[in-house]
């Protein structure tokens, strides 16, 4: 079982969607105070979605500096995985976790509404059961969506498949190659603008988002597996 | 020490869009304001500084601009200290 910890700030609005869509995936997950210091030994991390510190400044901004983003960090570099959605994607460009920034939805409205994915890398911790080229409907809520990196970095990005999801049949936002959700070169930071918490059941109108937290849980107990084996072949190997 | 006002003014990329520009651009259009050829839209953040010297105020704003009140990858900024700032 995954430890998820759900970092919740103020003016967080989707962390208890994110909380449940996480649980119901089989991680024992739970929330985390923006003022703590200590991720309580998560293997993952999730920033949910909302408006933390009201979007002032700049969506992200003030929260990249809440006293648990240092251990978001640590995570981060150590190789750890961390998933931002939404306010938590806009949080780790601006924490520098992943390339670019989130400006203003190039029609200025805000946006709350269906939109269509397609999966373009499924070698991410948050993406692993998912086919590529699937096509996925997932809802957005946001007004500062539009994905901003300069063109060598958007060409850096394409050449090196680290464009995870990408906006089809429209681009709702004016995002730079109509990018939805992207991963750091590690490969273990991913952001994404669409709610997959919002689309994991059919209740909800559909489950499409479920497998972004399946896939964390399956990753973790694939090397949960891999760990055993290697302590019964080779005792004292940890 | 000395008080001095320091204005920082943040403004989006010159490249990007800048969307509300735009829209402000149309309504000066509309309203007559035809001879308007470019809006752009940012920030403007007035800080009241304790320092030493004018400098030491303008490098403190610079590593605030730095580190918070401008995003290097989407946002370019300009500073200036205002002569007898203090009061």
């Amino acid at each position: 079982m995954t430890r998820v910890a759900v970092v919740v700030f103020p003016g967080s609005n989707c962390d208890r969607d994110t909380l449940a869509a996480a649980s119901q995936a089989g991680a024992d997950a739970y929330f985390v105070w923006h003022r703590d210091t200590s991720l309580a030994r998560a293997d993952s991390v999730i920033l949910p979605g909302g408006f933390s510190y009201g979007d002032y400044l700049r969506s992200g901004a003030i929260a990249r500096f809440s006293p648990i983003l240092a251990a978001v960090i640590a995570h981060a570099r150590a190789g750890g995985p961390v998933l931002g959605i939404c306010n938590g994607f806009q949080i780790l460009c601006e924490a520098g976790l992943l390339p670019g920034g989130l400006m203003r939805n190039a029609r200025l409205r805000f946006l709350s509404r269906p939109t269509w994915v397609r999966v373009e890398q499924t070698d991410t911790p948050f993406s692993g059961l998912y086919e590529r080229g699937e096509v996925l409907e997932l809802p957005i809520a946001h007004g500062d969506g539009r994905y901003v990196v300069d063109a060598p970095t958007a060409a850096e990005l394409e050449a090196t498949g680290r464009v995870v999801w990408r906006y089809v049949r429209e681009n709702p936002n004016g995002s730079t190659n109509a990018i939805a959700g992207v991963t750091n070169a590690g490969r273990n930071v991913v952001g994404i603008m669409p709610h997959p918490e919002r689309r994991n059941a059919p209740a909800l109108g559909g489950q499409d988002g479920a497998r972004v937290f399946l896939s964390m849980e399956a990753r973790h107990a694939t090397q949960h597996a891999v760990d055993v084996r290697a302590r019964d072949d080779r005792h004292l190997r940890v | 020490m000395n008080a001095f006002t320091v204005q920082v003014r943040v403004m989006p990329r010159a490249t990007l869009l800048d969307p509300q520009g735009e829209a402000v651009e149309r309504a000066l259009h509309a309203l007559g304001f035809g001879e308007v050829a470019g809006v752009r839209m940012g920030k403007h953040v007035v800080l009241e500084v304790t320092a030493a010297t004018r400098d030491a105020a303008l490098a403190q704003a610079r590593a605030m601009c730095d580190r918070l009140l401008a995003n290097p990858v989407t946002e370019d900024y300009d500073l200036v200290v205002d002569a007898g700032g203090a009061r």
